[in-house]
């Protein structure tokens, strides 16, 4: 017998006790809980969206169409990032502001050529108000996972209120299983040293968000 | 390489030990009562916890009440996606595939995600045997690893550990593992963190294979989710060539949608978090875009046995947050080692003995490990009635009973060394079926009080190494009542004659 059938046959002893006509999905599961936390308006949700990324150390910015090449062209200034990694369909003008190199996402760089870049600028999924969280599928302004991982400064434009779902269980519906998905909250951070939470690991040391209000 | 926990002690001994300990329980004491006031503010910000908690439960009860059926429809998703699956049914059978698959890529080095079922079947070692080195990533478990040291709690391997003694591991051990510390390291958390992420990137850099464990999986659409905080998991889950994960059948959920309860749940449960910094979820293998193969092993390992037992079944439900860790009294003062397995403080001391059998005398002592407070049951996510099954447990080592051990169902004898509390149990059912020789006993034992030992005598010493024994009063409770209210019924009978106690 392969394993497979051993576990199979364990498991189907193992519930000798559930009644035979009931079908998977036959036991209840009470789904009365909340889809939202209180009620806001668009622009609420926007703020308590910012709040929370802030509380969890991500640094916000809000402007609009205009302001974004001169803000993310600063952004990178002020920290003296030579490098950008692009994602493929990130919109060309967003950058138009800034003088630095740029390192198209493609799947021949190494790990190592990606950690030698600066910053990384990406668009996003959605973003969820309650959590302080950000979500990226690898969407073409968002790039292959590794992007938005290796390189120590990450800029990731939220389109508000338009990309901000107030819930996890208001986003998940809006994202597909069959795509990697990345949820960020705030920059990585550890609570290993005495279960106190310390910024700052692995991941993106700094994270900053910027809140893109429409035209 | 950190050690096993195979043949540790039973817990009152290696409790009697580590309670002596002063630098481990003001270590545990501080971080657990960090921790356990942070989750009581993150969970009060939501008002339907109460109802979460209830939709978690009912998720994995129907999970678990038709495993099969949704392990089918998993291993069809994931496949469909790319992935291979393999089946274990115990640890070798695990460490044998996994192996396997490592020598079949011609690497001699993996890097690891922190991962529970990886602990309990002892991978690092078996990888060791077979000359392939693994390197922990996660910071808490790269303390262990590099302290050569045991992981004591859930969530974080090394609570056991301050800063101070994590300052020196990493001094004295990095060297010898690749990057050394930078000079002059401090013990500011900060810089410890930042230390590691020097030690591991270039590990990180360079892996060809990755190993992981996972928090859910998907049976509908096969998807995988990590949860984390540090982006270790994320490096390990995307950089590498080959993704190997290793996952207990319990983490099955059937849907999609059911992650938007276990995603508020688990973060604000276990590091009281509204959301941890980084969850990743893939589903198979996606072109050009992180590892190219995915196998996912199911790992058993008496999580079927478990299952079988219709009380200790609600154990699968756990989602690992170790919120029960951090409120338990026994567990803040005995620490975590004293479980003798990768699963401590309550949820450990029903889920080793039900994963391994009650039969050693490590296993047989877990029950016991506890006051049935019941603090772990009102803190658990996922409603596991702790107490409960401990209750159960103990019932099973001491009266034996139908047990299911590798897919075998048997019958447990009753264990050594309970007799004389069988006994004594006996002793008292008939004293309570007998109200005459029960007046009669305590009228004795009133009259004798000043005589009564402070320890009890023979098997009893035990028991009262660590109790005070109660004071035995002048007067039964059944005479005071006789004596001031008996006769005072319109009838004029007394209540023990009408067969008030029986």
């Amino acid at each position: 017998m392969s394993g497979r059938d051993v576990v199979l046959a364990r498991i189907r002893r193992a519930l000798a006790d559930v009644p035979r006509g009931e079908g998977p999905s036959d036991p209840p599961v009470p789904r009365d809980y909340l889809r939202v936390h209180g009620s806001r308006t668009a622009g609420q949700n926007v703020d308590l969206l910012a709040e929370n990324l802030a509380e969890y150390r991500a640094i916000v910015h809000r402007c609009g169409p205009g302001g974004l090449p001169v803000l993310i062209a600063r952004l990178l200034a002020e920290r003296g990032a030579r490098s950008v990694v692009v994602p493929a369909g990130l919109e060309p003008g967003w950058l138009a502001g800034a003088e630095v190199t740029r390192v198209p996402d493609v799947p021949s760089a190494t790990a190592r050529e990606l950690d030698a870049v600066d910053s990384v600028v990406t668009g996003c999924a959605l973003a969820i108000a309650e959590t302080g969280t950000i979500v990226l599928d690898a969407g073409p302004d968002q790039g292959r996972r590794r992007i938005t991982l290796v390189p120590d400064h990450h800029i990731c434009v939220v389109r508000v209120p338009g990309q901000v779902v107030s819930s996890v269980p208001e986003a998940l519906p809006r994202l597909s299983p069959d795509r990697p998905l990345t949820w960020i909250s705030g920059p990585s951070a550890t609570s290993d040293i005495e279960l106190d939470r310390v910024e700052g690991v692995h991941g993106p040391r700094t994270l900053e968000v910027i809140l893109l209000a429409a035209g | 390489m950190s050690g096993s926990h195979l043949g540790m002690p039973a817990f009152p001994r290696a409790a009697a030990v580590s309670t002596r300990d002063s630098l481990l329980r003001a270590n545990l004491a501080h971080a657990t009562h960090t921790i356990r006031d942070k989750r009581a503010r993150a969970v009060a910000e939501l008002d339907d916890w109460a109802q979460l908690r209830a939709a978690g439960a009912a998720v994995k009860d129907r999970t678990l009440r038709h495993l099969d059926s949704y392990l089918e429809q998993l291993e069809e998703s994931v496949i469909a996606a790319g992935g291979r699956v393999h089946w274990a049914a115990d640890a070798e059978e695990a460490n044998r595939i996994v192996t396997r698959l490592v020598r079949e890529t011609g690497e001699r080095e993996v890097v690891k995600v922190k991962s529970m079922a990886t602990q309990e079947i002892g991978l690092n070692e078996a990888l060791a045997e077979a000359g392939i080195r693994a390197y922990e990533t996660d910071l808490a478990e790269l303390i262990v690893q590099l302290g050569d040291d045991l992981p004591s709690h859930i969530l974080v391997p090394a609570i056991h550990r301050n800063r101070s003694e994590i300052r020196d591991i990493f001094r004295r051990e990095m060297g010898s593992w690749g990057r050394p510390a930078p000079d002059g390291l401090s013990d500011s958390p900060a810089e410890l963190a930042e230390a590691a992420r020097l030690h591991l990137r270039e590990k990180f850099l360079t892996a060809k294979v990755g190993i992981s464990g996972a928090n859910f999986m998907v049976a509908e659409s096969g998807t995988l989710v990590v949860v984390e905080s540090e982006g270790n998991g994320r490096m390990c889950l995307t950089l590498p060539e080959t993704l190997i994960s290793v996952v207990g059948i319990e983490k099955t959920v059937p849907t999609w949608q059911d992650l938007e309860i276990f995603l508020q749940l688990l973060p604000r449960s276990s590091t009281a978090e509204r959301m941890n910094p980084y969850t990743t979820t893939w589903t198979g293998t996606t072109d050009g875009d992180g590892p190219r193969t995915f196998h996912l092993v199911l790992l058993d390992n008496g999580r079927t046995d478990t299952l079988a037992d219709t009380v200790g079944r609600q154990a699968l439900r756990c989602i690992r947050c170790s919120a029960c860790l951090n409120v338990c009294p026994v567990y803040e003062r005995a620490g975590g080692h004293a479980y003798g397995s990768p699963y401590p403080g309550p949820i450990g001391a029903i889920l080793t003995p039900q994963l391994r059998g009650i039969e050693g005398s490590l296993e047989a002592s877990l029950p016991y490990a506890s006051s049935l407070c019941g603090a772990c049951y009102e803190v658990c996510p996922v409603a596991i009635d702790i107490p409960e099954v401990l209750v159960h447990l103990r019932e099973r080592v001491v009266e034996g009973g139908p047990v299911t051990r590798r897919g075998t169902r048997t019958v447990l004898k009753p264990a050594k060394g309970h007799a004389a509390e069988r006994a004594a149990m006996r002793a008292a059912t008939w004293a309570f079926d007998h109200p005459g020789a029960l007046r009669g006993g305590m009228r004795l034992a009133s009259r004798t009080r000043r005589l009564h030992p402070r320890r009890l005598p023979g098997p009893g010493r035990a028991w009262s190494d660590s109790r005070e024994l109660p004071a035995v009063p002048a007067e039964s409770f059944r005479d005071w009542w006789r004596r001031t209210r008996g006769e005072q019924r319109p009838d004029g009978s007394s209540t023990e004659q009408r067969g008030g106690v029986k």
